[in-house]
């Protein structure tokens, strides 16, 4: 990159500003689409400093992985799972919340001077920096990288296979012949949820 | 620029992510928090990749890596979340015993 020193500087604490205040507000707003907004902020600033960092690429997946697909999947389950609930009735809380507190400003406190007194072996002389990275990590990805890049595409199926199994409808299997003939799935009851089956089995049994 | 300031982000980063584990009720909030994990280590990776090792970035590759398990990570885990909110009717993880006991 060839930017000068001051700018570099000066864009990194714009980006690294916006990461924290963003990654603070993720994290302590108490309505949680905020949270969901401001996570793409923080993905967006992170994706900034990468092409600060000479990761055109990466920086281009970062944009379209995680806030193209990661973000509107989170969003999405927000707005299915979304119901009013109070979570401010747990004896202890602010207990708990000082103490998680306390306990993460001490690991940052640690990360923070081990990282200061670790004396980095930074040459000053480094070779010429790499100007097309996609190439690059193409033949990365084609030589000393080539088995966890086969890994990485058969664990996207399984991920995919094991998600849609799991946040498929379920029906209930009994009601599927008919005198009227063939059902389609669309028509079909859904199964009981955990609760109702309980309601149900109680009422029962309170009956007999 | 250099390196102590890309680690001392990654590392408020990670804080404030381990934070969010801990103290977040709302199931949907703690993916969130993961996410916000994985990206403080990517920030390490691409850090040292450019300020170590510049012409071999294997910083970049590990990224990409980290990435796309993250995305998997996310798919799956929505989908318990979804699945669990089905049966239960609620997303709060003070409520979730299934693996108690």
């Amino acid at each position: 990159m060839n930017l000068a020193e001051g700018v570099q500087v000066i864009s990194f604490a714009i980006l690294a500003a916006l990461v924290i205040i963003a990654a603070l507000g993720v994290v302590l707003l108490e309505n949680i689409v905020y949270s969901a907004f401001l996570l793409g902020g923080v993905f967006i600033s992170i994706s900034g400093i990468y092409v600060l960092l000479n990761a055109d690429f990466v920086a281009a997946a970062q944009v379209l992985i995680y806030v193209g697909a990661v973000n509107v999947l989170i969003l999405f389950a927000i707005m299915l799972v979304n119901k009013k609930q109070d979570y401010s009735n747990l004896p202890g809380r602010w207990i708990k919340r000082g103490a998680t507190a306390l306990v993460c400003g001490g690991l940052f406190a640690l990360l923070a001077t081990m990282v200061l007194i670790t004396p980095w072996s930074l040459e000053s002389n480094a070779p010429g920096l790499i100007e097309n990275t996609v190439v690059e990590i193409g033949k990365h990805f084609f030589s000393d990288f080539l088995l966890p890049f086969e890994l990485a595409s058969v664990l996207l199926l399984m991920a995919m296979v094991g998600a849609i199994v799991l946040a498929r409808r379920d029906f209930i299997p009994d009601t599927l012949p008919t005198e009227d003939g063939i059902v389609t799935s669309l028509q079909l009851p859904e199964r009981l949820s955990e609760l109702e089956s309980r309601e149900l089995s109680a009422s029962k049994s309170s009956e007999v | 620029m250099q390196l102590e300031f890309c680690l001392l982000l990654a590392a408020a980063l990670f804080c404030i992510g381990i934070y969010g584990l801990v103290i977040s009720r709302n199931a949907v909030r703690v993916l969130m928090s993961i996410e916000l994990l994985l990206n403080a280590v990517n920030l390490n990776l691409m850090g040292f990749s450019n300020f170590l090792d510049p012409v071999g970035i294997k910083g970049q590759i590990f990224t990409v890596f980290v990435i796309t398990v993250a995305a998997a990570e996310a798919a799956v885990g929505l989908a318990i979340v979804l699945t669990i909110y089905r049966n239960r009717e609620t997303t709060d993880m003070e409520q979730f015993n299934l693996l108690k006991w």
